[in-house]
């Protein structure tokens, strides 16, 4: 055992060396590793805390039934504590050999879906709902057992959707699990609850596929007001065809019915959803000219070094932007993108490799959707993968512009502090924030936290705020962190792993205004599932236009009197002025170029829509 | 190494609202689909049975670790026998992740009271290797090998060996009632995403040196 240790010491000091002989680049070298986020107190409950320019506005610990009573880091469910009751020790008394813990990913809080006032939170083992009618006090409504995945959550009107993958997963959501390699209890795929009796939801339809569902997509066509559709993204083994029929995992030039090479198109007929089922296993990676479904396969990079794509036969995730008929799949080797103004028949446009990243995982548009947002999720999520060793683009994010509907990449972008050996980091689940006139996205990095940057110049994304704990243990890695950060409805809601729900609010600061956060409080979604992202429309109103103002003198594209006039103007509601400010902003937009052009068009839309009265 | 400093360390527990417990909220563990829903307390959520790791589980994490450390082998090698800067970024790739998935198998199984492997394992008759690893004379003939013939054995080698990881990663997937614990099941689906991924971007680049 002890030269085992010695062993993997010997290693460490090889990697080391190729560290520093290696061309990527040192973080620990940046200005980054003067950041806050750096060795913060480790703790499961009382964690030191980094924050800049958010607060934190609540913490709700994870409810009885979602922690394993024997894992501390699964138990953050002790009443709270009563105000100036000393603070109890996360850490072993000193003498006493601490425990090893257990990372307690069955009890693993993940993603996060919204409806209303309603927040649902996924888990390892079920769901968790939420009231969030009061964003500081969120209230326990129900929690659902019912475990076999991550607990990927969507949500439709009266449909709860949940991915699941795991062989323990049984069609009666029992907890025992199927020993049996084949065996009719056994349920993967995607469940449909119910939730019209949100206090007691019940189970409508369990969609079998052949590889699970590892996550899913919910798509709202436009056209088809009778259906809803799923996109389930498996990635687990094939199950064999005496568990289900039609199931087979051979390779694609054998088996033409391979379950590999697809994803899985659910139809949910709205009036009788436990008549879903699976419609098509379309082949989105097929090469449109032969047929062949291992399509990537040919397609090779010049450069040596560069990963070939060919054997990428699924997709992790795939966020799907309805109103612009465009899909952005992270398809393991592969970032692709997707015409699906035929839901049941997406259609590949383009497909990009990179040879920095180890696992294409999801993928975020911008609202006008002309950049898409990549993450690689090298290592799984339960490793550390933002050391000061780990290199910057490695584990990120790449960004890149949509051109003649092709991807082309500009950037990428990590968490900028670097995080301990203790901590599980890599680039994770994230939303925009609906800020008019920039592309701002708050992001999710594990035990790295959260992040909120702007990457309206997709050469040069810069990170605007940031919350971040420090790790759960200070000798060994307990996996936690954030799963999922989400902004809704003018909150951001963090999903962490091991210490429950957090409820974060972003403040005015150098890098944002004010004007520009009140805009951004103004859109309100009925419903909100981050892989179903939704086209913002904001209105042209004051505040709107303060937005745009405030903009406009960052980027010096007005002089400052006149942003001065028409600010007066604004809170003068002087229409005269008004009337001849919007016709005059109006024909400088014809003039400008960039992203100020369109906002010289917003504001002149936005001063016009100012005068009138309120709907 | 990070310079040491203070941080500034803000603890906002303080500062944030108690969270209500949410007193009332029931737990429900639905039935199959068109069964009914029960209700249950949260004493029974916590005792419900939840699959424990198996005995084929545990022979996957003790091989996976000798597998993983000839790799780490391999790697090893490569600092004074090659020339080129994508073999060597490659190289670090595979020591990173694998070096620290042998702390992340070892603590999977000291933290379940399971013994970890004999150091030497890997080591063993060339018969009891594991799939895909390299026999002694593999090794030996890698290790004597230089410039682009050692770029070229490596990769086949590698190549290889992580097809042989894939295979164990299949056969615990086979196996009655194993990677049922949520731990063994991402980590094993890690492994295979990983070393399948590596295993395109070394296809490429043989494909490159062989012309």
């Amino acid at each position: 055992m002890k030269s085992m240790i010695t062993r993997a010491g010997c290693v460490l000091a090889l990697v080391c060396f190729a560290v520093s002989a290696g061309p990527a680049q040192e973080r620990a070298a940046s200005p980054a590793a003067n950041d806050p986020r750096v060795s913060l107190k480790p703790g499961l409950k009382n964690a030191g805390v980094a924050i800049s320019n958010m607060e934190l506005i609540a913490n709700v610990p994870k409810p009885p039934g979602f922690f394993d009573p024997k894992a501390p880091a699964g138990e953050p469910t002790e009443p709270e504590r009563p105000q100036g009751a000393p603070e109890e020790a996360d850490t072993a008394k000193p003498g006493e050999k601490p425990r090893p813990q257990r990372s307690s990913l069955n009890y693993a809080n993940s993603d996060l879906a919204f409806q209303g006032n309603r927040l649902f939170a996924g888990n390892f083992s079920g769901v968790n709902i939420y009231d969030i009618a009061n964003p500081a006090n969120p209230k326990l409504l129900a929690s659902i057992v019912c475990p076999g995945g991550q607990g990927d959550v969507s949500v439709y009107r009266n449909l709860l959707f949940m991915s699941v993958e795991q062989t323990r997963g049984r069609l009666d959501c029992g907890t025992q699990g199927v020993q049996e390699k084949v065996s009719p209890e056994r349920f993967v795929g995607v469940r449909i609850f119910d939730i019209t009796d949100i206090r007691k939801p019940r189970q409508v339809a369990s969609v079998q596929t052949c590889r699970g569902s590892h996550t899913h997509t919910l798509l709202v066509d436009p056209k088809d007001a009778a259906n809803v559709y799923v996109y389930g993204s498996g990635t687990s083994p094939v199950r064999p065809g005496d568990e289900l029929a039609g199931c087979s995992g051979g390779a694609p030039d054998e088996d033409p019915n391979t379950a590999l090479f697809s994803i899985d198109v659910i139809q949910v007929p709205l009036a009788a959803p436990d008549k879903a089922k699976v419609v098509n296993r379309p082949r989105i990676f097929a090469d449109p000219k032969t047929g062949a479904i291992a399509g990537l396969e040919k397609k090779r990079e010049a450069a040596p070094g560069v990963q070939a794509a060919s054997e990428t036969n699924q997709c992790h995730d795939i966020t799907v932007f309805p109103e612009i008929g465009l899909a952005a799949g992270a398809c393991s080797g592969n970032g692709i993108l997707l015409d699906i103004s035929d839901p049941v028949n997406p259609v590949r446009l383009d497909a990009v490799a990179d040879k920095n990243f180890a696992y294409w995982h999801s993928a975020t548009f911008n609202n006008d959707g002309t950049k898409v947002i990549f993450t690689d999720e090298w290592g799984g999520g339960t490793r550390p993968r933002c050391r000061a060793t780990d290199p910057p683009e490695w584990g990120a994010n790449a960004i890149f512009d949509i051109v003649d509907r092709k991807l082309q990449f500009r950037s990428y972008y990590k968490l900028p502090p670097p995080q301990t050996e203790q901590e599980n980091c890599v680039a994770h689940n994230g939303s925009l924030v609906p800020v008019p006139g920039r592309d701002i996205m708050v992001q999710s990095w594990y035990q790295g936290g959260i992040s909120v940057f702007d990457f309206t110049d997709s050469a040069r994304p810069v990170e605007i705020a940031y919350f971040d704990r420090g790790p759960v243990d200070a000798k060994q890695l307990v996996t936690a962190g954030h799963w999922s950060a989400y902004w809704y409805n003018g909150h951001i809601y963090g999903a962490e792993i091991a210490r429950g729900l957090d409820v974060l609010r972003l403040k005015p600061s150098e890098h944002l205004t004010k004007n520009e956060l009140d805009a951004a409080l103004l859109v309100r979604f009925e419903e909100f599932n981050a892989q179903q992202q939704p086209r913002i429309a904001w209105p042209a109103n004051a505040t709107v236009a303060r937005a745009y103002l405030d903009q406009l003198a960052r980027t010096n594209a007005l002089p400052a009197e006149r942003l001065t006039a028409l600010r007066t103007a604004l809170d003068r509601k002087d229409r005269a002025q008004l009337e001849q400010a919007a016709a005059e902003i109006q024909s400088l937009a014809a003039s400008a170029t960039g992203r100020d052009a369109a906002r010289l068009r917003e504001l002149a839309a936005a001063l016009k829509g100012a005068l009138a009265p309120a709907p | 190494m990070r310079p040491a400093r203070m941080p500034l360390v803000l603890v906002l527990v303080s500062a944030c609202r108690a969270a209500s417990p949410g007193e009332n909220a029931p737990i429900v563990q639905p039935g199959a689909p068109g069964q009914p829903s029960r209700v249950i307390t949260a004493e029974a959520a916590a005792a419900l049975p939840s699959p424990a790791h198996t005995a084929a589980d545990v022979r996957f994490m003790q091989g996976m670790i000798g597998h993983h450390a000839q790799a780490l082998e391999m790697t090893g090698l490569l600092a004074t026998r090659t020339s080129s800067d994508d073999m060597r970024k490659l190289a670090k790739r595979i020591e990173v992740s694998q070096a620290d998935e042998i702390k992340m198998m070892q603590e999977w199984l000291a933290s379940r009271g399971e013994p970890l492997p004999d150091p030497h394992a890997h080591h063993a008759d060339d018969a009891a290797l594991m799939p895909g690893m390299l026999t002694r004379e593999e090794m030996g003939r890698l290790a004597a090998a230089r410039g682009p013939e050692f770029d070229r054995l490596f990769l086949r080698y590698m190549i290889k060996h992580h097809e042989g990881a894939l295979v164990m990663v299949r056969e615990l997937f086979a196996t009655p009632g194993a990677a049922q614990e949520a731990e063994i099941f991402a980590f094993a689906s890690e492994v295979e995403a990983d070393q399948r991924m590596e295993i395109q971007r070394m296809a490429a680049m043989l494909k490159e040196l062989e012309g």
